[in-house]
């Protein structure tokens, strides 16, 4: 086996995102809120993580840190999938971050959740996870 | 000492210093947000409205008239008690916009009826309001906490759960409506009452987060026990304003779901954990999407997962991302 399926997440000061890191107890490293700090280093693959920071229209849906994070193209050259966050009551805009980030990367859209995540988007996601690393594995070799 | 409060002195707002940032993030999306219910039309509905039947009808103005009760008491008492408990001065003007938007809401109930019920309907629906026991115990238990003297903290709580919680009884029903097709400008306008609830909650939520990080264990606990108290005791009025509005309908299990979904979420905003289990937390699919329309995702850990192809990423230059 090769090394495991790198995370990267971005949560800010209300922390769900965070939480839901916690509990799903994947090695993980999270991108700073402040920008002058500096970013993550990024050698091996990794799935990115990013909750929804829209306006009414759905702009500005990926913050600020995530565009700066990914502006640089050996990064996203690492990012094999993304998983977009928010709150349904949110409406058309719901998770919309993992969408945009899904298209302009070219990669797959992994899945959604709400908030800081239920007990079932933790095991799904870890079982996910942890497939979708064997597969790139394999396909490495 | 307690009753004599401070004369503060008045100060201008400097909207170029922020103390904390998430006021201006949350101020900007709400302004954003505004809209009145005249925006929306409502009188579409009326061919709809008249396929329901009397009972269907009288439901859904009693349902509203629920929901009014609870956007009146925030927009009168609950948003102005937690102005004096703000901590920064662009707080307190985030809590004046929630104030009047709850104002907006309250008022585009009133709006829905004269759109499509007679005065009699109407004045016999908010003779209902007042009268039923399981409604007024929920507008006191969170009046009791919101009253002054009393905990700042303990105020937040109470109003998350009215933002977060105690609206989704009511919710319900016009979501419902608009997964059959029915009543679907209604449902558009209610759609915008969930989303400004949504930020209200987060807000609100948040704040009480940075007061909580700041307490010692001792006091930590005891608000969290007053919260899952205060949740429990809530949760029991709910089911019973459920089973005596849906039962008839037959829909009442389907509603208690979406209680213990938005009990959760709830209880996230606040920063603490979820109460309910996933098996009775999962919500009909038709009511999710009804929630948010056009958010549907292409799940690729829900297929068959054996698919992955590494796309060939277009190079994105950094101006292609908007700042
Ligand atoms: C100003 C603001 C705008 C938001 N916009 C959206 C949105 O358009 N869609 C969505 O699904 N969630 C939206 N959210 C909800 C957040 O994405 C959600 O609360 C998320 O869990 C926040 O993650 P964090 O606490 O880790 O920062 C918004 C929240 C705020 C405060
Ligand atoms: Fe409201
Ligand atoms: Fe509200």
């Amino acid at each position: 086996m090769g090394a495991e399926l790198a995370l990267i997440y971005y949560s800010s000061k209300s922390g769900n995102t965070e939480r839901f890191v916690t509990r799903l107890g994947w090695p993980a490293a999270r991108i700073p809120i402040d920008a002058d700090a500096p970013l993550p280093d990024q050698g091996d693959p990794f799935v990115l993580i990013c909750p929804t920071y829209a306006d009414g229209e759905g702009r500005g849906a990926v913050p600020k840190q995530v565009i700066r994070f990914l502006n640089d193209p050996a990064r996203r050259e690492k990012l094999v999938g993304v998983i977009g966050t928010g709150n349904r009551n949110f409406g058309a805009t719901y998770a919309m971050s993992g969408r945009i980030i899904a298209d302009k990367c070219k990669v797959p859209l992994l899945c959604s959740f709400e908030l800081a995540g239920t007990d079932t988007d933790i095991a799904r996601i870890r079982e996910g996870l942890t497939k979708l690393g064997k597969t790139l594995c394999s396909t490495a070799t | 000492m307690k009753d004599m409060p401070q004369t503060k002195i008045p100060r201008a707002i400097n909207w170029n210093r922020l103390d904390d940032d998430k006021d201006l993030e949350v101020w900007n999306r709400l302004t954003v947000n505004f809209w009145l219910p005249e925006k929306v039309p409502l009188s579409n509905d009326i061919p709809s409205w008249a396929t329901l039947t009397d009972h269907e009808k009288e439901l859904t103005i009693r349902v509203f008239t629920g929901l009014t009760l609870l956007d009146t008491i925030q927009n009168t008492v609950g948003a102005p008690s937690l102005m004096p408990d703000a901590v920064t001065p662009h707080e307190e003007a985030v809590l004046t916009n929630i104030a009047f938007m709850e104002a907006v809401h309250a008022r585009s109930y009133s709006s829905i009826f004269s759109t499509l019920c007679s005065t009699k309907e109407i004045d016999e629906a908010f003779r209902w309001s007042d009268e039923n026991p399981h409604l007024q115990a929920k507008a006191k238990a969170i009046l009791d906490t919101y009253a002054p003297g009393n905990d700042p903290l303990k105020r937040k709580i109470a109003s998350v759960f009215l933002e977060s919680f105690l609206f989704y009884s009511g919710f319900y029903l016009p979501m419902y409506w608009s997964s059959r097709a029915k009543l679907t400008n209604t449902a558009d306008l209610i759609r915008l009452i969930i989303r400004d609830e949504a930020v209200h909650g987060y807000y609100i939520g948040y704040k009480f987060q940075l007061g909580y990080e700041q307490l010692d264990e001792a006091r930590q606990q005891e608000l969290k026990d007053y919260a899952f108290n205060l949740m429990f005791e809530l949760y029991g009025i709910e089911n019973q304003y459920t089973e005596e509005l849906y039962d008839q309908i037959g829909l009442t299990e389907d509603v208690k779901v979406f209680l213990h979904y938005n009990a959760n979420k709830a209880l996230q905003n606040l920063g603490f954990e979820a109460l309910f289990p996933p098996e009775v937390s999962e919500v009909n699919p038709a009511i999710l999407a009804a929630l948010s329309p056009d958010s549907e995702n292409h799940d690729f850990f829900s297929g068959s997962g054996s698919s992955y192809v590494i796309g060939k990423a277009v190079a994105t230059e950094d101006e292609d991302w908007d700042f």
